[in-house]
């Protein structure tokens, strides 16, 4: 059987740290590396109270996936799952995690960080942040 | 042609989808101008990027009618 090495995955569900976690634990994997993204109660000093994120989610699937492949080819590591959450989210909700997994910490660091920026970048998802005083579709408009 | 809108392109539209007959709009190019000329709102985006069958496509990709064409705005994942 083939083995996998990512994990990729989009989810109306919450995502659970522990889980995405699992997919990256081996014995070979001395250093562990997860982002958890969170929401945050403002945004440029006005109160957020809950954010939407929708996709594209055949085409989000297929860029994380080239994301996690990029990583796997760019960095010294064995592992890699990015899991995006979608849908309705409050303060303190996560809507990403990626977790990483190498023999050693620096490139489980550099590919985190380098996942998390592409994913900023390329993955169709979209965010609308529902404030005190209005709602705004995040870096839609100058 | 299909064209699905997302995020704000949605509310620019009214619609979550369009169809359009493709006589006039032979690439990605061509559709990018009717856009702009009929949902004038478009030009004020950051960006706007242009998907079709489920990758960017730069404007002097050529349209067939049964692609699936998406309008990417600002994407703000994460």
């Amino acid at each position: 059987m083939e083995k996998t090495f990512k994990d990729v995955q989009l989810s109306n569900e919450p995502l659970i740290p522990e889980q995405v976690r699992n997919f990256i634990s081996h014995p070979e994997n001395g250093g562990q590396c997860v982002f958890i993204g969170t929401v945050r109660n403002d945004t440029k000093g006005r109160r957020v109270s809950h954010i939407d994120f929708e996709s594209y989610a055949p085409m989000a699937i297929k860029e994380m996936d080239k994301i996690a492949a990029n990583s796997l080819d760019k960095f010294d590591i064995n592992h890699i799952a990015i899991h995006h959450r979608l849908g309705r989210l409050t303060i303190g909700e996560i809507p990403v995690i990626i977790a990483v997994g190498s023999a050693h910490r620096k490139a489980a660091f550099e590919a985190c960080s380098y996942a998390i920026d592409s994913l900023k970048e390329s993955v169709p998802i979209w965010k609308k942040e529902f404030l005190e005083d209005g709602e705004v579709w995040v870096s839609a408009f100058p | 042609m299909n064209i699905l809108a997302f995020g704000v392109t949605r509310e620019i539209l009214g619609e979550s989808s369009l169809i359009l007959s493709a006589e006039q709009i032979l690439t990605v190019g061509d559709l990018r101008k009717y856009l702009a000329e009929t949902y004038p709102q478009l030009k004020n985006l950051n960006s706007l990027a242009i998907a079709v069958n489920e990758e960017y496509a730069d404007d002097t990709l050529p349209l067939e009618d049964n692609d699936v064409i998406a309008l990417i705005p600002p994407v703000s994942g994460g």
